[in-house]
């Protein structure tokens, strides 16, 4: 709570934690309804659109479906396959994951380009945007000017970050290509084409836009941190770097929990920059988890069995960020 | 991440025989400055590089490449993008997205965030949590089973022409709402707490109803969190690009940030047009950025302040 009373928008900074809630004995019967509603139609759109899908990609992980009839539910099996007539929709065990596994050529790929982003955030764009706030937070000249100009792109769409980073990879006229010599047919770089070096080109991009955005996020939270600590810390006679890792970094435990998560759930929800990129095909050297998942749905035959799979590939992983997020906000509510 | 978790006691970690600082707080100064304008160098040469290109004309950068000196500037080439795509209807179709579901968010997500506030009640924390994880969840993961939901529900005629929650604004409201719920029912409820509860109290005893407590007496004291809130989903919603690439088929039903897939194929010859599509479709979001920056950021930090 003590960040909230650094913005100039809190009210009360003051507050005192005292928090006489009433039950709900004394509300009255027409009270009780409107409550009742209060919360009712919130949570029925977020169960019907969110968490129904959800659960229900569980469900169809385990079916073969190709949207077309409905789903009965015998297993397979019993519906041969002819070509010409579709099978309706039958319960396929666990054969959706056997196959993404052991022979779904981009499952692999995949995992490893979408580890890889995550390892990109974690080690260089999620460092670099903590250590702009880290510097900006000391009151250097100009912090107002460069926080303006570091911040931009996160205003921005990722769509719109694709198309101005093509600019930039173009082979024959781009930034790039020019300034280290290879803009000429017979040593073009193709940054964007290439399997090798595309997903790195994309992360340049996307680290363009997540170090700021931490940046904004871990700004708050030092803005946030006793200053006396500081400078007790600076009468022991601890450098900046000391203070910073021992007295710092400590205290702002919920902050870092909270960019460790953004980082990992925006290196799971990937997606834009690669669609924009390759033009809505796929792109070899691009595979994302998230992009199979979309491929599965659109086109003409969609496979909703074998795309809720990979969902749900997605939805485990997400599950680790999200669980640890969820038990360092709550955790105290709990307690009270 | 995980690099110091220890709290050791600062007294242990200034060792006495650590006498060198080896950076003096002028040199320090003056290698930040170095480094933050070297950074902010490249971090808006991208945008600024798009903007030189898209005032080029195409015939001259063919020739010339990116990198040469301007033989002409003119803004043709955003002419030509608005009028050749109908650009504005693409903008009006962001406009008959954003406007309800920002409203509609932050009208329900106030709503709960009051009841499990002020009202002591067993299934608040649940309740929370539930709101919240939907929120984290990446939008992959739901995306197969909601597009089956949205070719099954069928809505009149007047709401969406062709009869399904698929291809209809609509449709594309009910998902962002549905999905940035999560997000501001945890800001507004942790908001609301710190808001003190006195007034409440006070019109209780004057026999409001509780409606008459949310509305009159809370949603007035929490005006600057909606705000906030408001700059940060406005400019979420007219960035999303996910839902609308997935429930929306029809090209011209799209709102701008999605409509930039098609442009590109569109425009596939011009590149120069393309890059002055992107940047009028991010025009709103420039102006947020220069007007409201502040509430942009303000919410930003109050989503992450939980703690």
């Amino acid at each position: 709570m003590a960040l909230i009373s650094t913005e100039p928008l809190a009210p009360a900074a003051a507050a005192p934690p005292r928090r006489r809630r009433r039950g709900l004995r004394t509300l009255t019967r027409r009270d009780k309804i409107v409550a009742a509603l209060m919360i009712g139609i919130p949570l029925l759109l977020d169960f019907a659109f969110i968490w129904f899908p959800a659960l229900a990609s569980i469900f169809l992980s385990f079916t073969k479906w190709t949207g077309v009839g409905s789903i009965k539910l015998q297993s397979c099996e019993n519906f041969p396959s002819a070509p010409g007539i579709p099978q309706p929709g039958c319960l396929y065990g666990v054969q959706n994951y056997v196959q993404a596994f052991t022979n779904y050529p981009d499952f692999w790929p995949a995992v490893r380009h979408n580890a890889i982003w995550l390892a990109v955030f974690i080690v260089i764009a999620t460092p670099l945007g903590i250590l702009f706030a880290v510097i900006l937070d000391r009151g250097l000249r100009g912090t107002r000017f460069y926080q303006s100009a570091l911040f931009l792109p996160v205003m921005l769409s990722l769509a719109l970050i694709g198309i101005i980073w093509e600019l930039i990879y173009s082979p024959n006229f781009g930034l790039i290509n020019t300034i280290i010599g290879h803009n000429q047919n017979e040593n073009l770089i193709d940054w964007l084409g290439n399997p090798r070096l595309n997903l790195w080109a994309l992360l340049v991009e996307a680290s363009w836009r997540q170090a700021p955005y931490v940046m904004v996020l871990y700004l708050a939270g030092l803005k946030a941190v006793d200053p006396s600590l500081r400078e007790a810390a600076v009468v022991d006679g601890a450098n900046g770097w000391q203070t910073f890792w021992r007295v710092v970094f400590p205290t702002m435990r919920p902050i870092n929990i909270v960019v460790l998560v953004v980082t990992v759930i925006e290196s799971l929800r990937a997606f834009d920059l690669v669609y924009i990129t390759s033009k809505g095909n796929p792109l070899r050297g691009l595979e994302l988890l998230s992009v199979l998942v979309t491929q599965n749905i659109v086109g003409e035959t969609q496979r909703i069995g074998f795309g809720s799979t990979l969902g749900v590939v997605l939805l485990v992983i997400s599950l680790v960020p999200i669980s640890i997020f969820l038990y360092q906000a709550f955790r105290r509510e709990e307690q009270r | 991440m995980t690099a110091v978790t220890s709290s050791r006691p600062t007294r242990h970690a200034a060792v006495p025989d650590r006498t060198a600082r080896p950076l003096g707080p002028r040199i320090t100064r003056v290698a930040s400055q170095v480094f933050m304008i070297v950074m902010t160098v490249l971090w808006v040469t991208p945008i600024l590089f798009a903007l030189y290109v898209a005032l080029r004309p195409i015939a001259e950068t063919n020739k010339l490449g990116y990198v040469s000196l301007p033989h002409k500037l003119t803004f043709e080439n955003f002419a030509n993008a608005w009028t050749q795509s109908d650009m504005w209807r693409f903008f009006l179709n962001s406009v008959y997205v954003t406007v309800p579901a920002v409203l509609l968010t932050l009208f329900m997500a106030s709503m709960v965030a009051y009841v499990v506030s002020r009202l002591s009640f067993r299934f608040n924390i649940p309740l929370l949590i539930l709101f919240t994880a939907g929120n984290l969840l990446p939008q992959q993961v739901i995306i197969t089973p909601l597009y089956r939901l949205y070719l099954a529900i069928h809505l009149p005629e007047w709401i969406s022409g062709n009869g399904l929650l698929y291809n209809s604004y609509a449709g594309l409201i009910v998902i962002n709402v549905s999905f940035q719920l999560g997000f501001c029912v945890f800001v507004l409820s942790n908001y609301m707490k710190t808001v003190p509860t006195d007034i409440d109290e006070a019109a209780l005893l004057d026999g409001a109803s509780l409606w008459t407590r949310y509305w009159r007496v809370t949603i007035p004291l929490v005006r600057p969190a909606l705000a906030a809130l408001a700059t940060l989903l406005t400019t979420w919603i007219y960035n999303d690009f996910f839902w609308a690439i997935t429930l929306i088929s029809t090209g011209n039903k799209r709102p701008i940030t999605s409509a930039l897939a098609n442009l590109q194929g569109q425009f596939v010859a011009n590149q120069n047009m393309i890059a002055a599509a992107a940047l009028i479709a991010a025009i709103p979001t420039l102006i947020v950025y220069v007007l409201l920056q502040k509430q942009f950021i303000a919410g930003l930090s109050l989503g992450s302040s939980k703690g």
